[in-house]
């Protein structure tokens, strides 16, 4: 097993302040993931998932406890807020290809920035890993000109080429149809046996979550935090008939209440997309 | 089979596309004759009171394709050629000070807060003043004929150039800030790799808009002071009494400003390939 991609989360805490008003949208959240896990985030929308991610990337201040990456710390008392790096890249919930480049540009873009790697190296690494995912073909083309499932697997490769410790999605499929949806999932397990990244990965659909994912976190409405966390213990390679199985029904029996009442109770505090 | 029927689309398009350019080609025409005879019957035919002092259509025609004009300008004299090369030396040192100056300037203002609060107020209080009220201030600062009328052109073509593009940085999305940093990215490689291109499609709506507006202050510039100019010719036509040579200034003005604007929007999509390409995917 990998050493690198070890995440603890201890008692983070996050609390917005517009107009004076405080909303506590992180509270005492403790989570640990193990290295080259994918650990899945669930909850309703605008529950506070979004800030977690964000804390751990270093885009936002935390308020309270802290975040470890391997053993160093990322943010915490003394340092409210991560420095963005290489060693976690996000993937973006729109999609963040830079459209003014094209597709072998932007895969190339963190180590050519970075200086690790001359232009003509990166570009042979990243034909290679493009070959193994599949989008040979598409180099020359603009994001624009591409399915957004497709720009979505460009974007994960993208992030691959810089050799993170972490990846962290933020409900990256959340605009594509099921079928799209499907041929994605298995094509980022896919990515995933290759490279044995940890991925921190947030979404609304349990199902996603389960077919996934070897741990689950369901988090509460805000303020967000684990309500329950379980190991999901179907073997990998996983193929997408999996949810048919007893197993996976039972998971999700198991898990649907509390995913449901949580929604309830965000409906119910009128919570909007976020 | 997939790749015939892939053809097949594609020779229909072409044909869609075709019908469709040729119909757009034919309205366009039929909107510029219905313009011109109504110019003549207006004048002409029916002599409607407020065109009663106009030149008709054909009186402009003639005096522009005659080789011995009455008032002495047509496209046989030289002269012609010498009032429309004056405006467009001038536009063409205004609009490339102002796109030289103005673009770093609102690239800088909407990537850095600081420079934005230092400028943003002063700017926008200079920039609803009215170009002709420059004018006194302009002729003080500046001597000679020339740079007066070029430093108004520029002033006008300043403002929304800069405006233009710190609105494009700041309509630039927030996570492709992100994605760069995350990739490693310093300051400087975002805003090479980010800022810059992110801002080009507000920068040359700007452009555009900015090359009108920098014709419009310039032919203004130009009847108040000037010995040379499209503005000037209209200017002095109209104080010596020679109308239809204001319609021939005019008319010109309307070839050659459409003419850089176009210039301007071709280069602009030179430029911005990914962006032509995204266009020409949504419409298909």
């Amino acid at each position: 097993m990998k050493t690198r991609g070890q995440i603890s989360i201890k008692d983070v805490v996050k609390i917005y302040d517009p107009e004076g008003a405080a909303v506590m949208a992180v509270d005492h959240c403790s989570l640990e993931i193990a290295a080259g896990e994918i650990c899945m985030i669930v909850g309703p929308s605008g529950c506070g998932k979004t800030t977690l991610l964000n804390a751990i990337a270093g885009f936002h201040s935390i308020n309270g406890g802290s975040i470890h990456l391997d053993g160093e710390m990322l943010c915490g008392p003394g340092k409210p807020k991560a420095s963005p790096g290489s060693d976690r890249i996000v993937v973006f919930q729109n999609g963040a290809l830079f459209p003014w480049k094209n597709v072998i540009d932007n895969v190339t873009f963190g180590p050519v920035m970075q200086g690790k790697l001359s232009a003509a190296e990166a570009k042979d690494k990243a034909r290679s890993m493009m070959a193994d995912a599949g989008l040979s073909g598409t180099e020359n083309n603009f994001p624009g000109e591409l399915s957004s499932g497709v720009r979505r697997r460009v974007e994960i490769v993208r992030a691959l080429m810089n050799d993170p410790a972490v990846l962290l999605l933020d409900e990256p499929y959340r605009a594509l149809d099921s079928l799209t949806k499907s041929v994605m999932h298995e094509s980022l397990l896919d990515i995933y046996y290759k490279n044995k990244v940890t991925v921190f990965f947030i979404t609304h659909d349990l199902q996603e979550a389960l077919f996934l994912g070897n741990k689950v976190a369901i988090m509460t409405s805000r303020p967000c935090k684990p309500k329950k966390v379980l190991t999901v213990d179907i073997p990998y390679p996983r193929s997408y008939s999996v949810v048919t199985d007893k197993r996976f029904r039972e998971l999700m029996e198991e898990t649907s209440e509390a995913v449901h009442e949580e929604a309830k109770k965000s409906f119910a505090a009128g919570e909007r997309e976020g | 089979m997939a790749i015939s029927t892939n053809a097949s689309f594609a020779i229909k398009q072409n044909k869609l596309l075709s019908v469709l350019f040729g119909s757009r080609l034919l309205l366009m025409l039929v909107g510029f004759l219905a313009f011109l005879a109504f110019w003549h019957f207006a004048v002409d035919v029916w002599r409607l009171p407020r065109f009663s002092q106009m030149p008709g259509f054909f009186t402009v025609l003639k005096e522009w394709l005659n080789p011995d004009p009455v008032y002495g300008l047509s496209i046989y004299t030289a002269e012609y050629y010498t009032h429309i090369f004056a405006s467009c030396a001038r536009v063409f040192v205004a609009f490339a000070l102002a796109t030289i100056l103005g673009v770093p300037l609102g690239l800088f203002m909407g990537w850095s807060t600081k420079v934005r609060e230092y400028v943003f107020p002063v700017f926008e209080m200079l920039r609803p003043i009215p170009i002709l009220a420059w004018v006194p201030l302009a002729i003080i600062m500046f001597t000679g004929l020339e740079t007066p009328v070029i430093f108004l052109a520029f002033l006008a073509s300043f403002f929304v150039t800069t405006l233009n593009t710190m609105l494009g940085v700041e309509s630039i999305d927030e996570s492709y800030f992100r994605a760069a940093q995350c990739l490693g990215a310093n300051d400087r490689q975002v805003f090479t790799n980010v800022v810059i291109p992110g801002a080009m499609p507000f920068i040359f709506t700007g452009l555009q808009i900015s090359i009108g507006v920098c014709w419009f202050s310039l032919v203004a510039a130009e009847m108040v002071s000037g010995q040379y100019g499209l503005g000037y010719v209209i200017n002095n036509s109209y104080t010596n009494v020679r109308y239809p040579t204001i319609i021939i200034g005019m008319v010109t003005l309307g070839f050659v400003g459409y003419s850089t604007s176009a210039m301007v929007r071709m280069i602009g999509n030179r430029l911005m390939q990914w962006r032509m390409r995204e266009i020409a995917m949504s419409n298909s």
